[in-house]
């Protein structure tokens, strides 16, 4: 029963977060705390600046912890194989539907047309995360961590002159930080 | 394709895009650019425009970004099974890193290791999403036309300044693409 209550749970959150994690909050927090109990509210903070810290999407480490918590091992893999569901679904019609239609002139200038926006949205991604990582905040403040202002602006200088693999970049930068926190 | 080719190319599909995620700090976003790194650039089994409308579909569909970008890459590269195997790839190293910090969270939420490696990591992060900025930028500038450069600019001023919902301005921004094909034929 509570396995069936997890799946439907997550389903849901899978299902109506649009728009990446930040989305995706409010949901976990309605289904986890308020409708549930599953965890209090401190709880869920502390998920939250867990996935903060750990790689992969929030509704992931999400239903990951609380599937753990309620269920163990089974429980957890019940709700995460429900947040995935809906887009496991919805992602695959839609990547049959373009790659049937993508020839098509009608729809080449429907993508041309939106292709600029997408580099436009993850220009304001780079910004965000850009302020995340020198103000700790959302936005740009005038309390900058010179370090990481030092790391950023170096390791974009080695990605882009040495085209080094970017999963090497990330790692040396927390070595970096490690290092330079420890001295 | 023979047998063993196909298998190896699952194999590859499955372990690449398990890679990535084990290393998607920062939000759904990190994933494009180590995507593209490595399925537009190293394999070549997508193109560049490709991996634009990819991402295009993996935000404006409901669900974690990084896992609707694992589908799409995993169904392009596979068909279904593939799909399956991306979302698999992807869903992995959340799930087992969770499992295991799940036991000692509050202790590696207040390491002081973990938090500077963390810190350094997030500037990092910022860098690899600047680079692929700088090179989607300009490869919309190499077009040599007017229209989508003055697209992608609306459009960041409109999400950065005018908090303007991204689906919208990429649901806007298509049909701006639609109109002007209409408006070429005719003329």
């Amino acid at each position: 029963m509570i396995y069936l209550q997890l799946l439907w749970s997550f389903i849901q959150i899978g299902l109506f977060s649009i728009g990446g994690g930040y989305a995706a909050m409010p949901l976990i927090q309605h289904q986890v705390i308020d409708i549930h109990g599953w965890l209090t509210l401190s709880e869920f903070s502390d998920i939250m600046t867990i996935s903060q810290m750990t790689p992969g999407p929030i509704a992931i480490n999400s239903a990951t912890f609380v599937g753990i918590r309620i269920a163990g091992i089974p429980g957890a893999l019940v709700a995460t194989v429900g947040c995935v569901l809906p887009s496991s679904i919805i992602v695959s019609i839609l990547a049959f539907i373009y790659y049937r239609f993508k020839g098509l002139d009608a729809v080449q200038s429907v993508l041309r047309g939106l292709r600029p926006a997408v580099v436009a949205m993850i220009a304001t991604a780079a910004l965000s995360l850009t302020a995340m990582a020198l103000c700790n905040s959302d936005s740009f403040t005038s309390d900058v961590n010179v370090l990481n202002a030092i790391i950023l602006v170096a390791a974009l200088l080695i990605l882009r002159i040495f085209k080094l693999n970017p999963i090497i970049v990330m790692a040396g930068s927390g070595v970096a930080g490690l290092i330079a926190g420890l001295l | 394709m023979d047998k063993d080719n196909k298998e190896r190319k699952y194999l590859k599909l499955f372990l690449t895009t398990f890679e990535i995620s084990a290393f998607t700090f920062g939000g759904g976003y990190v994933i494009i650019p180590l995507m593209r790194k490595t399925f537009v650039g190293k394999l070549g089994w997508i193109e560049d425009n490709e991996m634009l409308d990819l991402t295009a579909i993996a935000q404006s569909a409901p669900g974690p970004i990084a896992v609707n970008a694992a589908i799409l890459v995993g169904f392009k590269t596979g068909g279904i099974p593939g799909a399956l195997l991306a979302i698999l790839g992807a869903v992995l190293p959340p799930f087992i890193i969770i499992s295991i910090i799940s036991f000692f969270y509050q202790a590696f939420r207040d390491n002081k290791y973990v938090s500077l490696v963390m810190s350094g990591m997030s500037a990092g992060v910022a860098a690899v999403v600047i680079d692929a900025v700088i090179s989607m930028a300009a490869d919309v500038f190499k077009l040599k036309k007017v229209l989508p450069v003055i697209m992608m600019f609306i459009a960041f001023i409109l999400v950065q300044f005018f908090d303007v919902n991204i689906i919208l301005v990429i649901i806007a921004a298509g049909i701006v693409g639609y109109i002007d094909y209409k408006a070429r034929r005719k003329g």
